[in-house]
């Protein structure tokens, strides 16, 4: 329904663009200048000095639209102990980006406007000035320096993946199109695997080596739980493409490979039910509501009400539907974990033994 | 000289128009090639972008466009992959590489420095054939059975590596690979050729100081390229045979559709190395040349030498260094080692000093000029605006620490699509607007139809690509078909409609520029021999063109190419009268060289 619109939309535009150009074209031969049309004049100098400045205010204003409009729109507040760290640079980046985007984008639209061209103007013949170039190569070289050494400290302690303060050990395991999770089990030790060991037979879809000891006691899921509070160290892998385990709310994000091992790590800092206590998530839970109710209204699909969860998503294109690859993560407290835990089967429960 | 001015070919219309060996009849065909595959890969955008505006719904245009594609006129979710992927195969390698920098290189080369055509004609016809031949394959791939590649512009294996993993990876991707591997040599004999002809055909007087920063531009966009395309290639090559000839040098431990393949220790981030060695410094190779337009275009229109010609040359040999170190900022999250992502920062973060150094130069450029808004200058302009709001999210995405949470998200889309490809566009419109009359013997185009060309789709570039920064800080991946599996998203569907509506509206503003590049051939205006009153030596060539460029000899040049509004200390203009002092002029009686 729409396509014709936009098509009568477009339509509308190209004949609106075309008048444009004969009205241009035509005030220009009633005003009796010689113009040919070709080279720009004191007169288009003026219409695009202003056009400039307008630029400028233009790109001001959808810099403050986008802001105030979408501003909302963004993650929410992190839900992961580095996470906070994480947003604190990403603001400070924004705020220096912010600073540096206003200046220039004055200085370069106000100076096209300021110094449009007119007859009889001369040009300073300004060619070089070594103090300004130094001046604005040191003034980045500092600016980056401190972005650098921030970041850099930063990325340290993030992928500093290590054994200390007791981790729970997670699998996440990729394949077209959608994960699963193993946990270690009683003894917190994943068992070996390897795509080679997979059989589909009896029911061993991770190819979790049977011989292992570590492996009897895994646990196979399809829901990820976290316990609050606690470090995870995530082991990640892949059985055939390549695929991303993308955790935003976590500030959190590694691909899966297939023939290797990735890693990542981070501690889990409020639950699914404090965060949907957020008052920004409350607005946005709201906003949501009421599109699918509107959509449930018109009797569209994905209309049912929403109830703000984390979520797993892939965010390597892995093939056709890797739109819809992805896995509830639920952050509760430690008991409720535990107790969740208990009540799945081993993965020497649900493997089929050989006959 | 193997040339001389007298020296006629007797030409049949093969031999000047198809298989030309003149420099600026191969630009002409570059950019006409260039133009039509743009037009196909924008036109792919807006159908993936109307499927991204209007989720799952049926459209008679999907119907028409992509026939069994879209059953009951509703694109299938392969296809959409397959859309993107050609889009940004296109867009980057035929469009900004060849379209951009061939055209330009091909055309300028030989007519700035003062030679009489490229080192070798041949080569330079070879190369262009051979991308001719490229896109013909590419284009073909599009009715292959299965359909065409469909793994991203990347075509990140095992995902292109496997038939098994989606239906793109078939013949589609065969031919996809095969188009790259004759693209990059159609490149290199190109770079080659450009190379060999600033280092050895420069006319008396042109020393490297005094080249147009244009020509500085494609030569060490040159030197980047012939670094960095041949490791393509042997990933290219390596990939065909993990797919054709069962080697394992991506692959290894799969399972798929129910059995165990056999491939056994490659791994997929090797390729990852291997395209982005060539894959970062392409950004470059796609941008230099249009900073390189832009600094003359803007020059010559501010009628002020460029600021800081020897600081520009310095950081366009700053950016060309270390555009081959920083590969790595593409693989924070690949799994590759974390030291590896802390070296990748350092080296991706001191790559903005120099580009922040050139926006600076450009924007003192502007200070106290006379600025002449030509449809070319307002692209130049425009160029500098994208490049600086594009270029400032790098400092994000290039810190490994931020790259975890926005890496492929559409934070990411918006950047490179501000900072080289709109950039890269203004700097093909900025350079074909300028260049027009001397690529058609002195037909000027409408600047009236250029204004609304360059208004329009400057509100709308920014239309499309400032928001979509929101959609990649909600989280929202790249590639996703339709966003509606997570209701997280569901309140993004507005802005993917404001998105969309922009994109039309700054496709249509290109059908402006068809009409008026397509008229101007024809009926354009005969301009003067220098239009833009310039001082580059290209303006010194007959307007009709001529084996050999200059009918008599080639002029001598005497100073740099900027000395625009240069005055004696009384403030009267060097020659009396003009506010510019072409190279080939002689330095006056008591005039200084002020080279800087």
């Amino acid at each position: 329904m729409t396509t014709p619109l936009i098509l009568a939309v477009l339509v509308l535009v190209a004949i609106a663009v075309w008048q444009l150009a004969k009205i241009f074209e035509l005030s220009q031969l009633t005003t009796g200048k010689k113009s040919d049309a070709t080279i720009a004049d004191d007169e288009d100098n003026k219409y695009n000095g202003y056009l400039l400045f307008a630029f400028l205010v233009f790109i001001y204003g959808i810099t403050i639209f986008s802001f105030s409009k979408y501003g909302k729109m963004v993650l929410p507040m992190p839900a992961s102990e580095h996470g906070v760290d994480y947003d604190r640079l990403m603001w400070i980046s924004f705020a220096i980006i912010f600073v540096v985007q206003t200046i220039t984008q004055f200085l370069l639209h106000y100076f096209g406007y300021k110094y449009r061209g007119a007859k009889g103007k001369k040009a300073l013949f300004y060619a070089d000035n070594d103090k300004l170039e130094l001046i604005w190569t040191i003034i980045p070289v500092i600016t980056l320096a401190s972005l650098i050494l921030y970041g850099l400290y930063s990325w340290t302690n993030i992928m500093d993946i290590n054994e200390e303060g007791d981790p729970l050990v997670v699998e996440l395991y990729a394949q077209q199109f959608n994960w699963t999770a193993r946990y270690g089990g009683e003894d917190n030790v994943l068992g070996d695997a390897s795509a080679r060991l997979i059989d589909i037979d009896k029911a061993n879809i991770l190819g979790i080596d049977e011989s292992d000891p570590n492996a009897v006691d895994d646990i196979i899921v399809k829901e990820l739980h976290l316990p609050v509070g606690r470090k995870v160290n995530f082991y990640m892998r892949s059985q055939d493409v390549l695929h991303s385990a993308y955790m935003p709310h976590f500030r959190a994000q590694m691909n899966c490979v297939p023939g290797m091992v990735t890693q990542f790590s981070f501690t889990p800092t409020v639950t699914t039910e404090e965060m949907r206590l957020q008052p920004e998530i409350i607005d946005k839970v709201k906003r949501t509501n009421k599109i699918r109710a509107e959509r449930a209204a018109a009797g569209e699909e994905n209309s049912d009400p929403w109830e703000f969860d984390y979520v797993l998503l892939c965010n390597k294109i892995c093939g056709k539907s890797h739109y819809n690859m992805q896995m509830k993560i639920i952050v509760e407290s430690e008991e409720d974990f535990q107790k969740w835990l208990d009540s799945q089967k081993t993965f020497g429960e649900t493997v089929i033994a050989v006959p | 000289m193997a040339h001389e001015a007298e020296h006629h070919h007797k030409e049949t219309f093969i031999t000047k128009y198809i298989f030309s060996q003149d420099h600026k009849m191969i630009a002409k065909q570059y950019l006409i090639t260039g133009l039509i595959m743009g037009f196909i890969g924008i036109a792919m955008s807006l159908l993936f972008r109307m499927q991204l505006a209007w989720p799952g719904e049926a459209s008679p245009v999907f119907k028409a466009l992509l026939g069994k594609w879209a059953p009951d006129g509703v694109m299938d979710a392969d296809i959409y992959l397959a859309l993107v992927t050609i889009h940004g195969t296109i867009m980057v390698f035929f469009v900004l590489t060849a379209g951009l920098s061939g055209t330009f290189s091909n055309l300028l080369i030989p007519l700035q420095i003062g030679a009489r055509d490229m080192a070798s004609g041949f080569l330079n016809m070879l190369s262009y054939w051979l991308f001719f031949l490229s896109c013909a394959i590419m284009l073909g791939s599009l009715f292959a059975e299965a359909g065409p590649a469909a793994a991203g512009w990347t075509v990140y294996p095992p995902l292109s590596a496997l038939p098994q993993a989606q239906p793109g990876s078939g013949l589609g991707m065969t031919m996809w690979l095969v188009s790259m591997a004759i693209f990059i040599a159609s490149s290199l004999l190109g770079s080659l050729n450009y190379i060999v002809t600033v280092l050895n055909l420069r006319t008396k007087g042109m020393t490297m100081t005094r080249l147009p920063l244009t020509i500085w531009a494609f030569f060490v966009t040159a030197i980047i390229g012939v670094v960095s395309f041949p490791v393509l290639l042997s990933a290219a090559l390596l990939l065909l045979m993990d797919r054709s000839f069962g080697t394992s040098f991506f692959l290894s431990d799969i399972f798929i559709q129910g059995e165990v393949l056999h491939y056994q220790g490659g791994s997929p981030v090797l390729y990852e190395h291997l395209f982005w060695f060539l894959g970062h410094p392409e950004v470059y190779i796609v941008l230099l040349p249009a900073l390189g337009i832009t600094s003359e275009v803007m020059s010559t229109n501010a009628r002020k030498p460029i600021f800081g010609y020897r600081a520009m040359i310095a950081s366009i040999l700053g950016i060309a260094f270390l555009s081959t170190i920083v590969w790595g900022h593409h693989m924070f999250v690949s799994g590759m080692n974390p030291f590896l992502g802390s070296v990748f920062t350092f080296t991706t973060l001191l790559i903005a000093i120099p580009s922040a150094v050139k926006a600076f130069n450009y924007i003192t450029t502007l200070w106290k000029g006379n600025l002449q808004l030509n449809p070319g200058m307002l692209f130049s302009i425009g160029l500098v605006s994208t490049f600086i709001t594009g270029g400032l999210t790098g400092i994000i995405l290039g810190d490994s620490t931020l790259d975890i949470n926005v890496h492929d998200t559409y934070f990411v889309v918006a950047h490179f699509h501000l900072v080289m490809g709109i950039s890269a566009l203004y700097g093909l419109f900025a350079g074909v607007y300028h260049w027009f009359p001397k690529m058609f013997h002195g037909r000027m185009m409408n600047k009236n139809l250029g204004y609304i060309h360059f208004w329009v789709t400057a509100v709308a570039s920014y239309g499309v690509f400032f928001p979509m920064h929101f959609v990649g800080m909600a989280g929202v991946p790249r590639r996703y078909y339709e966003n509606t599996a997570f209701p997280m998203f569901d309140e993004l569907t507005d802005v993917q409609v404001l998105m969309t509506v922009f994109a039309l509206i700054a496709a249509a503003a290109q059908l402006v520029f068809v009409y008026n590049f397509i008229y101007s051939i024809f009926y354009g205006k005969k301009g003067s021999q220098n239009p833009w009153k310039s001082n580059t030596l290209e303006w010194t060539t007959p307007l009709e063109h001529i084996h050999g460029n200059w009918p008599g000899a080639i002029p001598e040049v005497h100073r740099w190419s900027y000395d625009y509004s240069k005055t004696y200390d009384d403030g009267s203009y060097i020659i009396e009268g003009q506010d510019f002092v072409p190279q080939h002029i002689p330095l006056q009686p008591n005039e200084e060289e002020l080279n800087h």
